[in-house]
């Protein structure tokens, strides 16, 4: 028997061989004309914090691993101006990145890809036509489609769904939501997960609507439940307020990378300070 | 010194176009394959699949093997470096087959693609790898790894579920699988290395 099948990362080993990756993220909203970072609270109240390139440059010297541009408008103008923040990204910084947010059609992913990006994300579009994810595959490869899944706690049970157990013992399937956190339905997100991994999707940028904006933590028990359905990449987004949120979604969950926003947009904790701690736990980082 | 980016129609030049840019390699992108023969080395990116790259890089074939054989240093990147291997576990098409080997898809105890950073285990001195260490992260993107059937192609290999072949070279040939565009200031130390033996 071949040991290495036996003990994949899924078993969560004490010491982790893969690198885990940190992402900061950047919401971006189109306001009088410009690109702005915001960073939302449960998807409402936004606050602007600043110009998308300039916090990616910081970023990039900061030693984040990648970088994740979200149009949150979704809008046909912010389209627009997330090609341009694209190229001027692309012009900028030297690590990859990401953008997402109101792309639904092979054609706008070429043109984010075109621009400089790295990757596309994609979401609401998937949900509503699976069949984009296969053909954007096809087009330019699973490597470069993430597929975004939004998912909240859902304590209603019903047959077709995965349960799984929470905190407080009681037990939750957890549902998709799209079109930004306002309409859930009633999808299964690890069914989903698996669903898009076969449509050919490179990896699943999974965010916890109860947690996002809240400073609790990721949903571990939706990132380990997603993570080990699926054998692509997972990044851990939403409710991330310390390090120590970081190296739960690692080490409880078998997360592939943890995303964050405010944390880094606040000047909390550098994407240094994140990877110090990790390190010092264990997990291998790239410090540069 | 002048440095061609085949422009092959896979898209996404971006990047390297960008960062040889910023180390002052004045890169063009080259759309035809008459206009390759007259620089000083050249780059071949790839995206997306295999087949996909092949048939459109098919149309520079001849063009690629008059600069090597001319000694005109040529660089891969990515599926740029599994092009140039015989053929791949992903696509029926026929690669260019200057490397002797397959490319073939990574093993299932891992999550597959690799995306992410990760270390090099330098396995011969060669330019293009000038001043990097065992320690440096490269950032990979990849479902297939390159299998040489001469092993002594290997400059670097990277552990990823196992032995993965990272960088090759042979002669004023080099090829890496990951994004040295997309890899911070070791990266672009890379594509330093990789002007410089263009100016020779």
């Amino acid at each position: 028997m071949d040991l290495r099948n036996v003990f994949t990362r899924r078993l969560h080993l004490p010491i982790m061989t893969d690198t885990k990756r940190i992402i900061p993220c950047l919401d971006v909203k189109v306001v009088d004309g410009q690109p702005s970072v915001v960073k939302g609270v449960k998807f409402v109240d936004l606050k602007r914090q600043g110009d998308p390139v300039e916090l990616a440059i910081r970023y990039d010297r900061d030693g984040a691993d990648e970088l994740v541009f979200l149009d949150i408008t979704a809008s046909s103008e912010g389209r627009k101006t997330m090609v341009d923040v694209a190229r001027r990204t692309a012009r900028e910084v030297s690590i990859p990145f990401a953008v997402g947010g109101g792309i639904g059609t092979v054609e706008g992913i070429v043109e984010i890809l075109d621009a400089g990006a790295d990757k596309v994300g994609i979401n609401t579009a998937a949900v509503k036509d699976p069949d984009l994810v296969k053909e954007a595959a096809k087009a330019v490869g699973s490597d470069r489609i993430t597929v975004a899944i939004d998912a909240r706690r859902n304590t209603d049970l019903k047959e077709g769904v995965s349960a799984f157990n929470i905190e407080d013992g009681t037990r939750a399937w957890f549902e998709v939501v799209i079109y930004g956190g306002r309409t859930a339905v009633e999808l299964d997100a690890v069914g989903w997960a698996r669903r898009v991994e076969e449509l050919g999707a490179g990896e699943i940028l999974l965010t916890s609507m109860d947690r996002d904006g809240t400073n609790e933590g990721y949903d571990i028990p939706l990132t380990r439940a997603v993570a080990e359905a699926v054998d692509i990449p997972v990044i851990a987004s939403g409710g991330a307020a310390n390090p120590d949120h970081m190296l739960e979604a690692f080490r409880d969950a078998g997360a592939d990378a943890a995303l964050a926003a405010g944390i880094f947009h606040r000047r909390e904790f550098t994407v240094r300070d994140v990877k110090e701690h990790l390190r010092s736990h264990g997990v291998r980082v790239d410090l540069g | 010194m002048t440095i061609a980016v085949v422009d092959y129609g896979v898209g996404n030049l971006f990047s390297i176009y960008n960062a040889l840019d910023r180390i002052g390699a004045g890169p063009t992108l080259a759309r035809e394959p008459e206009e390759i023969e007259s620089f000083d080395g050249i780059v071949v990116p790839g995206v997306g699949s295999f087949g996909r790259c092949m048939r459109r890089l098919s149309r520079f074939e001849p063009a690629l093997q008059r600069a090597m054989q001319e000694g005109t240093p040529i660089l891969g990147i990515c599926v740029g470096m599994q092009v140039l291997f015989e053929g791949s576990e992903e696509s029926p098409e026929e690669g260019l087959g200057w490397i002797d080997g397959r490319v073939v898809r990574l093993p299932d105890s891992v999550l597959v693609p690799q995306m992410g950073w990760n270390t090099l285990s330098i396995r011969r001195e060669v330019e293009i790898l000038e001043g990097i260490s065992d320690d440096d992260f490269f950032y990979f993107v990849h479902s297939y790894h390159c299998v040489p059937v001469d092993p002594s192609v290997i400059a670097a290999t990277t552990e990823y579920g196992q032995e993965v072949a990272a960088a090759v070279s042979r002669e004023n040939l080099f090829a890496v699988q990951f994004h040295p565009e997309k890899s911070g200031e070791k990266g672009l130390s890379i594509l330093e290395n990789f002007v410089r033996l263009s100016r020779c």
